[in-house]
């Protein structure tokens, strides 16, 4: 369990971290998710104590990062993969780490081995790519066999093959009642791991729920409805007792998952013609960009006005011609690169 | 609060699985040794082209540590990579998050660096000593002469003090270029040209390598210099004054910044 209280952190007259208060809970994956410079980054080392909060505190089980007697066997950490000597190898950056904590050299081959790297621990690590980085870094947080597993962005530079596995490393150690928490900037990576999700954008707390909870109120479902008589459909809908919205680019959105047929019926009885009938969901990915507009730092250059970027997100992707990269699966827009 | 013997431990698997370790602290003892058997060799042939003055002063021992101008520089990378390399690789994020008391880190670190510059000065200067004398001739002095003993081992503690020094100001500048940099133009040419202007050089005395080096000498006003304000030990004692601010100075950034 790790908690929050009032954490804050200003660097001149910049709020980096405002006044963060949550808990993580053990037993299950905490997402943390927030667009760049949102303070991520800066609140997972507050929590490992390497940098210092300006107000507030973090307790680790109750006790003060400091404080903890040998700490890498109760919290695991992978904040940054190339945070190792890279003229040292694979394996005495781990025995090193692992000395100071009175954790036995066996325990870094067994690590070595759980991350894959065996084959490599007597190779410099500065030689590694950044994916072999990463199952280094993670090798370190699984060093002490610690309850609290800490990843910063780990899935950052891992090929498809390597993501699937941290997924699933992750989500085992969740199922042994660890307590899992991991940072992203993408939420489709959330939706696919995270049991409860932490969102902030600029420092603040925007959203404290479950995942189940963040699909139910944010995943929209409408259908799109496109007619070359208007006026006709509307006041058609209009008499049925349908909502409809009229959108800048000429079409109808109906709210609710299985108005389809319902609407294709009644242009049929009013004998409306429909060029495009189609049932559509808002993806998560566009409920965060949507929730975190106002809290983005880091704007695309043409994208000044927060409002438009949600509005042009909203929109379909093949007809959102100035809008930026439609926010799927892996795609990104400008402003959501790594690192904060 | 983690375990002193723990971390010591820890501090010593870093220094001795980097490869620098070996390259700078085999460097000095080489370095030391070779210039200091070169200008022996030089001032036994040429002795007698020596001023009366220069003749009368003349400090075998003190010659044979010639090379410890150039043989301090190792030293001084040595000490500086020890530190900074925690910050350029980002490597101390991961060091204190293992060791979050950062007291217990900043002296374990200090304490295994300063035994093992303490061994290899120790090391280099009777090397040294012994290869100068040799090359000396007629001209020599033996260990067993007053005050030498304590010039030999004072060169090996000089060594060991310039590291500690130097692990300082690397722990307070958290950077091996602006460390490096501002160490070497000092030991190599700053506080030379500052002894070396007579304007400067009463407070040049004062500088850490300056003071220290008195400890090498045997003969007071060695080789026709000037008389100094100060006694080997005296000299040496400023030096280690030095070293203690630095390396209080940098435990004050380690404790008080960001990681």
């Amino acid at each position: 369990m790790i908690e929050l209280e009032g954490l804050t952190k200003r660097y001149g007259d910049k709020l980096a971290v405002d006044h963060l208060t949550f808990q993580v809970r053990p037993g299950m994956i905490t997402g943390f998710l927030g667009p760049n410079g949102a303070g991520k980054s800066t609140t997972m080392r507050m929590m490992l104590d390497l940098d210092n909060p300006t107000a507030g505190s973090v307790r680790i089980d109750g006790k003060h990062y400091r404080d903890l007697q040998e700490p890498l066997k109760y919290i695991g950490a992978l904040l940054d993969a190339k945070n190792m000597h890279g003229g040292r190898s694979a394996y005495h950056n781990l025995l090193c780490l692992a000395q100071s904590n009175r954790i036995p050299a066996s325990r870094v081959a067994e690590v070595l081995d759980t991350v894959g790297l065996t084959a490599v621990a007597k190779k410099k690590s500065k030689g590694f790519s950044l994916g072999m980085g990463q199952r280094l870094g993670i090798a370190y947080a699984l060093l002490g066999d610690p309850e609290i597993l800490m990843f910063d962005e780990p899935v950052n530079g891992l090929d498809p093959e390597g993501i699937h596995w941290i997924r699933n490393l992750m989500k085992s150690l969740a199922a042994q009642g660890r307590t899992v928490f991991v940072s992203s900037h993408l939420m489709s990576e959330m939706a696919l791991t995270a049991d409860h999700l932490i969102v902030i954008g600029q420092g603040k707390l925007l959203a404290d729920t479950s995942m189940a909870g963040f699909i139910r109120e944010n995943s929209r479902s409408y259908v799109r409805v496109r007619t070359p008589q208007p006026e006709q459909f509307k006041d058609a809908a209009s008499a049925a007792g349908l909502s409809v919205s009229l959108r800048e680019d000429g079409s109808f959105e109906i709210e609710g998952a299985d108005m389809a047929e319902p609407v294709g019926e009644l242009a049929a009885q009013h004998r409306v013609t429909l060029h495009q009938l189609s049932p559509q969901q808002a993806s998560l990915e566009e409920a965060f960009m949507q929730m975190t507009a106002q809290a983005v730092e880091y704007h695309a250059h043409n994208l000044n006005d927060p409002g438009a970027a949600a509005a042009a997100a909203q929109a379909d992707p093949p007809l959102a011609q100035n809008a930026p990269p439609a926010p799927g699966q892996q795609g990104q827009g400008p402003q959501w690169g790594k690192g904060d | 609060m983690a375990a002193p013997s723990a971390v010591l431990k820890s501090e010593w698997t870093k220094v001795r699985t980097v490869s620098s370790t070996m390259w700078t602290l085999a460097a000095a003892l080489v370095l030391t040794a070779a210039v200091g058997a070169l200008l022996s060799g030089v001032m036994n042939a040429t002795y007698d082209d020596l001023s009366r003055a220069e003749q009368l002063t003349f400090d075998p021992t003190l010659v044979s540590f010639f090379g410890m101008m150039l043989g301090q520089l190792a030293m001084v990378v040595f000490g500086v990579l020890v530190v900074s390399t925690e910050y350029s690789s980002g490597m101390i994020r991961t060091s204190l998050a293992a060791v979050p008391q950062r007291a217990a880190f900043y002296v374990s670190k200090v304490v295994v660096a300063t035994l093992l510059a303490l061994v290899v000065g120790l090391l280099t200067s009777f090397v040294t000593f012994f290869v100068g004398q040799a090359l000396l001739g007629d001209h020599s002095a033996s260990i067993t002469d007053d005050n030498v003993l304590r010039a030999v081992i004072g060169a090996g503690l000089y060594m060991t003090v310039i590291t500690m020094f130097s692990m300082g100001v690397a722990a307070m500048l958290r950077s091996t270029v602006l460390s490096l940099g501002l160490l070497m133009a000092f030991f190599f040419l700053i506080s030379s040209i500052l002894a070396g202007v007579p304007a400067t050089r009463d407070v040049a005395r004062y500088l850490p390598d300056q003071a220290g080096s008195a400890v090498m000498q045997v003969v007071p006003g060695a080789l026709d210099s000037d008389k100094l304000p100060y006694g080997p030990w005296g000299g040496f004692g400023i030096m280690c004054a030095w070293a203690a601010a630095a390396l209080i100075g940098g435990y004050a950034v380690l404790k008080k910044r960001d990681a």
